[in-house]
């Protein structure tokens, strides 16, 4: 990894963290509805996995699969930042129409291939979009980032068995921060550290610091470089921390501010800043700068295309339930 | 034209299909190595491999999931499920995640799998192999359902499921696997949609879907010693339902009866009677009946579980409580 790189990542992870925080102010406005679920603290973990996958969408490129904490992922895979701001908005140029919001971001230009609520249930979608590719032979890889609550659902283990006896090419990604809304994980769940429950499956697996990004590279480079070579599933757990609370409304009486403030402390955009400014790449004006840049893009860019964007007619309630455009030889009508 | 039995019509239409596209997979448990519970995919293990003809664990919600996340991104999987009951496990996946996917992404992704799945009393099965749910999946917006009531429409509707690019539940029934139509040797394709008059008649429409529509062919014959002529609609998709096909008939004969096997409650019954009073009240001479399950978990005994089950006779005598004659 190059020095431009390393810069390019902390702009990256900036990036998100103001994104983030500026969807906050506009639910705050009440221009965005709905749930909101943000990622900040955790920025390292999708930023770092997504680098050493092959992003941008195509035949190419892979698959990428996530919850409801869906917004940065999406960015990352290449959806624009300013349709997924849309989106948020409810407008018809964001990424799902207006029709998805906040935990259904879609963008198939950038195979990004979903925002879901229910927990748990990318797993098998992941496994799916993996078999396809695995199908077409092609060296596409899928990869699910879902929460450590999730790994309470049916639909891990029976999906984590399937991946397993068919080796398909998907690479599951742990996100633990230790809550699932506002139940810690020792309170829900055998074990703590989530890699251990793949020995069941006979799937490779492993636990990485999630907060430090050059960390979440290396780990992922081997993971990706694993699923594609091998064409079997691996599972990779970071373990990092959520800042906010789980949406909007939440008191966070579950957990102690001492508890918040020693996760704080290594908050990823601060661990991997400090890092290049040792090595001499960056100093603190160039970081208030390039936030000023960053601030200025949200602004003048996403959020005004937000703003200005067309709402859905009301008239187009009912596309997209069903192909709008069927073929008739399927469909009929039936001719008596 | 060949006699060919409901169960052999499927077979060949999965042969076909996946002859055609590779990119046509199925999906199930037992299908492969054992051929099928019902025989439905027999001997395509030898002919198209493991790759295409998977067998799962029984993990119905999951390879249902992994057939939704496949056909995302282009393929196009036939899905078993043994039993509709077990359908029941699939239903986050189904209806949370294939029925929505094309509506939350803003028309951006969709998902053309199939459901096949045997719903329906068959002998002495208890209640937990005998629920039907129909009226279920009916009430799920962003899903097509279809009901073969034989070889014909079983071969030439999943065809076209298979074809559509919308997630397709087909309901068989586990009484209508063994039974025969001659059937063209030509490929042909049934549109999924459109109700169907089998049989024409003045004086009554009868109603049904799926096997109940075998009940209302056998009524007409006895209605028609009775001198009275009873015209049955096979309604053939439950959703989206053929409101235009049902209107016609009931202004023709003016009276109708609807025949399910389900329990009425929030069921196919009440929403035919519900379009056609929307649709053409005035056009009615008589109150509408309909024939359904009894209110209860299917039983084991023999006697208690015919008694639960509508019959060829229920319908008659509820077509004979339409026309004033009891
Ligand atoms: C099937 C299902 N059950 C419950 C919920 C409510 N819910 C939303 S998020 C969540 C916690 C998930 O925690 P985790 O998987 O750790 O993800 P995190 O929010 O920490 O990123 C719950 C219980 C849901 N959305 N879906
Ligand atoms: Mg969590």
């Amino acid at each position: 990894m190059n020095d431009s790189d390393k810069k390019r990542l902390l702009r990256e992870m900036i990036f998100y963290r103001r994104f983030e925080d500026r969807t906050f102010e506009a639910y705050m406005e009440r221009k965005i509805g709905g749930f909101l679920h943000l990622y900040t603290g955790q920025e390292a973990v999708a930023t770092g996995v997504l680098d050493m996958a092959r992003m941008g969408g195509g035949d190419k490129a892979d698959y990428v699969i996530t919850g409801y904490r869906d917004h940065v992922h999406a960015i990352k895979s290449g959806a624009p930042a300013r349709e997924v701001m849309a989106e948020l908005y409810g407008k018809e140029t964001g990424s799902s129409r207006g029709r998805g919001g906040s935990m259904h971001i879609f963008d198939p230009t950038a195979n990004f291939m979903g925002g879901y609520a229910l927990v748990g249930q990318p797993f098998p979608l992941a496994a799916g979009l993996a078999m396809g590719c695995k199908h077409k032979g092609t060296d596409q890889i899928a990869i699910c980032f879902l929460g450590d609550g999730a790994n309470n659902q049916g639909t891990f283990h029976e999906t984590m068995n399937m991946a397993s006896v068919w080796e398909l090419p998907v690479l599951f990604v742990c996100e633990n921060n230790m809550y699932a809304i506002g139940t810690h994980i020792d309170r829900s769940t055998a074990v703590r550290d989530q890699y251990k429950r793949m020995c069941a499956y006979d799937i490779e697996a492993s636990q990485h610091d999630g907060m430090d990004i050059e960390t979440v590279l290396e780990a992922s480079k081997k993971a990706v470089d694993y699923v594609r070579k091998n064409s079997k599933p691996y599972f990779i757990e970071f373990m990092t921390y959520r800042f906010r609370g789980h949406s909007m409304s939440d008191a966070k009486g579950y957990r102690t501010r001492e508890e918040e403030q020693e996760w704080e402390k290594r908050d990823p955009i601060n661990i991997f800043a400090g890092k290049l400014k040792k090595a001499g790449l960056i100093t603190d004006a160039d970081i208030k700068a390039m936030e000023k840049e960053i601030d200025d893009e949200i602004e003048n860019d996403i959020i005004k295309f937000a703003e200005e964007s067309p709402e859905p007619k009301v008239e187009d309630l009912g596309k997209y339930v069903l192909d709008d455009n069927p073929d008739p030889r399927w469909i009929g009508p039936l001719q008596q | 034209m060949a006699e060919i039995a409901y169960w052999e019509a499927i077979r060949r239409a999965h042969d076909e299909e996946m002859a055609n596209d590779p990119l046509v997979i199925a999906m199930g448990e037992d299908i492969g190595v054992a051929g099928g519970t019902y025989k439905a995919t027999s001997g395509l293990f030898d002919k198209y491999g493991p790759q295409r003809i998977i067998d799962t664990p029984i993990s119905e919600n999951s390879y249902t999931g992994i057939g939704i996340g496949a056909s995302m991104v282009g393929m196009r999987p036939i899905i078993e499920i043994m039993s509709i009951n077990f359908a029941l496990l699939a239903l986050d996946t189904l209806i949370n995640a294939a029925a929505k996917i094309r509506y939350m992404s803003g028309g951006r992704v969709q998902c053309p799998i199939v459901m096949r799945t045997p719903g329906g009393t068959a002998h002495q099965l208890a209640a937990q192999h005998s629920a039907r749910l129909a009226r279920m999946f009916m009430s799920t917006s962003g899903l097509r359902v279809v009901t073969p009531r034989g070889p014909i429409d079983a071969y030439g509707m999943l065809k076209s499921a298979v074809r559509c690019n919308d997630p397709v539940i087909v309901i068989e029934h586990e009484q209508m696997y063994n039974l025969k139509e001659e059937m063209p040797d030509e490929e042909f394709f049934r549109p999924l949609e459109g109700a169907e008059i089998v049989r024409q008649g003045e004086d009554i429409t009868l109603i049904g879907y799926n096997y109940s529509v075998h009940l209302c062919l056998q009524a007409a014959q006895r209605l028609e010693s009775d001198g009275v002529s009873a015209e049955v609609l096979d309604l053939r998709s439950l959703k989206p339902l053929d409101r235009e096909t049902i209107r016609r008939s009931v202004e023709k004969t003016h009276r109708f009866l609807i025949a399910e096997e389900d329990e009425a409650a929030v069921g196919v019954g009440s929403e035919i009677i519900s379009v056609i009073s929307e649709d053409c009240f005035y056009a009615l001479d008589a109150q509408p009946v309909r024939i359904h399950a009894a209110d209860v978990p299917v039983p084991y005994n023999h006697r208690l579980e015919k008694a639960a089950i509508p019959s060829a006779d229920d319908v008659y005598e509820g077509a004979l409580k339409v026309l004033g004659k009891i």
